[in-house]
């Protein structure tokens, strides 16, 4: 009886692992999580440990959690770097038509903007550009280029 | 055995006939007319003169080609072989000899002079009905030696408005963003040519982004958006005198632009803290008007002919939508209810339908609609294509489509293309390097 329950829990961490792992590898060779991309390549540092971009799911503007951890590091470093200035520079995929796809990368950049100024950054301090999908950073045709693709960067003014 | 054998091929030889009757049916049935474009013919005092003036061996020929070349293009006729012809240009202009011209096929016969009078260009041209034997059109005009393009493009609007009822497209030209350089960092500038893709001029240096230029219904004027300064702002062009100025004082992104149609007003959007709306400023006395008050994007303004309703694009229903509403912004009203987004709304000059940009399923079209949303019907589909713009009669898009590059993202490129209102007679626009953005002049003469 004990040995066939401590085989039948054995099993189950067996499924569950396999699960895990499945899930892992799935992560690190897709970079995307819902449509949003999550991994590192393109993404620069305004400071150590402070990333410059934001990321968002097609024809969205909303920020995400892992968006809102980096804007809340940035927000952070602006208040220490009370001189310097930034732009937001919003994109889009080229997925879009062009004018509409002009119109997201600055909703895109003022949804960052917006939350920058919730923790106590003046919007003085931000401007905003808006690029379409006329810069992107990976020039693939494919859905993992277009995660990184669309997004909102952060850069120096001054 | 031999028997089963049989009812197979019973069974199987209908179905490939119906399947050759089905293709012709989706091609439209439309057989091109058969015209013979005799050259111009040319004295040889003439001939010399012109040859000193523009370079060119035989101009008389080389406006022949102009006019045949353009009627191919038109999908709508199918011009003969030259060296089947049997008279000489300047008989066939004098007398044509219909018997000769029946036995290759000809419908219809152009023929035409050309002479060097006080130093200018003089074409005398023909158009001649081949099975009744008789003279359709006549004309002669007198013009600057350097307009000899213009020449056969005149001509060829003359044969296409007599022989289909409508006017031409010929004698236009198209304004367009010249694109170089890798994807991620393309060099853009604003480019001219004729409709045919002669006579190609640049227009900025590409020091700056410049977008979805757009012409003035009075062809002097260009509206387009650049990055000048790295403030994206509609800008006005005068091509002509190549002066520059920005549209309007906004506190922020101004694009999408297009003229009314009496070229007095431009209508753009301006964005502001992620919404943006449409607004207009007059071009006389520099007023600006509100349009639209939404907090969704509203954008890709564009007025019917007669001035009284504006189609734009909004995301106010949670996607992008085609809308009409009165030109004062009142009564906006949904058009747009297929399967799919839709963008970049285009009003024919014709006023009956407008033309647009669908994505579905991963697929871009063209498509046109009515202006109240119904019949609506899909020209073309492929990876990804956009932006139509109306000829000047309103039978003719062209807009621009872009290829898929690889995973490595090579292979990228960006070519006009121009499709029949029929959805059909799709065909390449050549242009020097890569293009987007095309818009479509109206008749430079009339």
């Amino acid at each position: 009886m004990n040995l066939r329950k401590i085989l039948k829990n054995g099993f189950l961490i067996l499924i569950a692992s396999l699960v895990l792992t499945a899930c892992a590898t799935q992560k690190k060779s897709t970079q995307i999580q819902g449509d949003v991309y999550t991994g590192k390549d393109s993404v620069e540092y305004l400071a150590s440990g402070v990333p410059d971009r934001v990321f968002f799911a097609t024809n969205e503007t909303v920020l995400t959690t892992a968006s809102r951890e980096t804007l809340r590091k940035q927000a952070g470093w602006l208040r220490k770097n009370s001189k310097i200035n930034v732009v937001l520079e919003g994109h889009a995929d080229e997925r879009g038509t062009r004018e509409y796809n002009l119109a997201i990368g600055e909703r895109r950049a003022n949804s960052a903007k917006d939350y920058l100024m919730t923790y106590g950054i003046s919007s003085d301090r931000i401007s905003i550009l808006s690029y379409g999908k006329e810069r992107p950073v990976d020039s693939g045709s494919n859905p993992l280029s277009w995660s990184k693709n669309r997004r909102s960067v952060t850069v120096k003014a001054n | 055995m031999n028997l089963r054998y049989l009812v197979l091929l019973l069974i199987l030889l209908p179905i490939k006939v119906f399947a050759v009757i089905e293709v012709d049916i989706t091609r439209g049935n439309l057989n091109p007319l058969p015209v013979a474009v005799s050259p111009l013919s040319i004295d040889e005092k003439s001939k010399n003169s012109f040859k000193k003036i523009l370079k060119k061996e035989n101009i008389g020929e080389e406006i022949s080609v102009i006019v045949e070349n353009n009627l191919k293009q038109s999908g709508l006729f199918n011009p003969l072989n030259k060296d089947a012809f049997l008279q000489k240009p300047d008989i066939a202009n004098l007398k044509p000899r219909f018997e000769d011209w029946n036995l290759i096929k000809a419908q219809i016969l152009i023929t035409g002079k050309v002479t060097f009078v006080d130093e200018n260009l003089r074409v005398e041209f023909r158009l001649w009905d081949v099975l009744a034997g008789k003279e359709m059109m006549a004309l002669a005009f007198t013009t600057v030696p350097s307009n000899w393009r213009r020449v056969g493009h005149i001509i060829t609007d003359k044969v296409y408005e007599t022989l289909t009822g409508e006017k031409g497209y010929f004698d236009t030209r198209i304004i367009y963003v010249s694109e170089e350089g890798p994807k991620t960092n393309r060099i853009k500038k604003l480019a001219i040519m004729d409709q045919d893709g002669f006579n190609n001029k640049y227009l900025t240096l590409g020091n700056e982004l410049v977008l979805t230029p757009r012409f003035s219904p009075t062809n002097q004027m260009v509206t387009y958006l650049s990055y000048f300064r790295n403030l994206p702002r509609v800008y006005l062009l005068d091509i002509e005198t190549g002066k520059q100025e920005v549209v309007g004082d906004f506190p922020g992104m101004t694009f999408a632009p297009r003229f009314s149609p009496d070229g007095k007003k431009i209508i753009m959007s301006f964005a502001k803290d992620g919404k943006s709306d449409i607004y207009t400023m007059d071009l006389e006395n520099r007023i600006v008007e509100r349009i639209t008050n939404h907090p969704s994007i509203d954008t890709s303004p564009s007025y019917s002919p007669n001035g009284k309703y504006i189609t734009f694009n909004s995301d106010r229903s949670g996607h992008q939508q085609i809308y009409v509403m009165n030109s004062n912004g009142k009564n906006a009203k949904r058009i747009s209810f297929g399967n799919g987004i839709y963008g970049t709304p285009v009003w024919s000059p014709r006023g009956d339908l407008i033309a647009f940009t669908k994505l579905h399923k991963g697929k871009f079209y063209i498509g046109v609609m009515r202006a109240d949303g119904s019949g609506e019907r899909l020209l073309t589909e492929n990876f990804y294509q956009e932006a139509p713009s109306w000829s000047p009669n309103g039978r003719v898009l062209i807009f621009y489509r872009e290829t898929k590059t690889n995973s490595k993202g090579e292979g990228f490129s960006a070519k006009l293309w121009s499709i029949d209102l029929t959805g059909y007679n799709e065909r390449m626009v050549e242009t020097t390097t890569d293009a987007s953005d095309p818009s479509w002049s109206s008749l430079l003469s009339n």
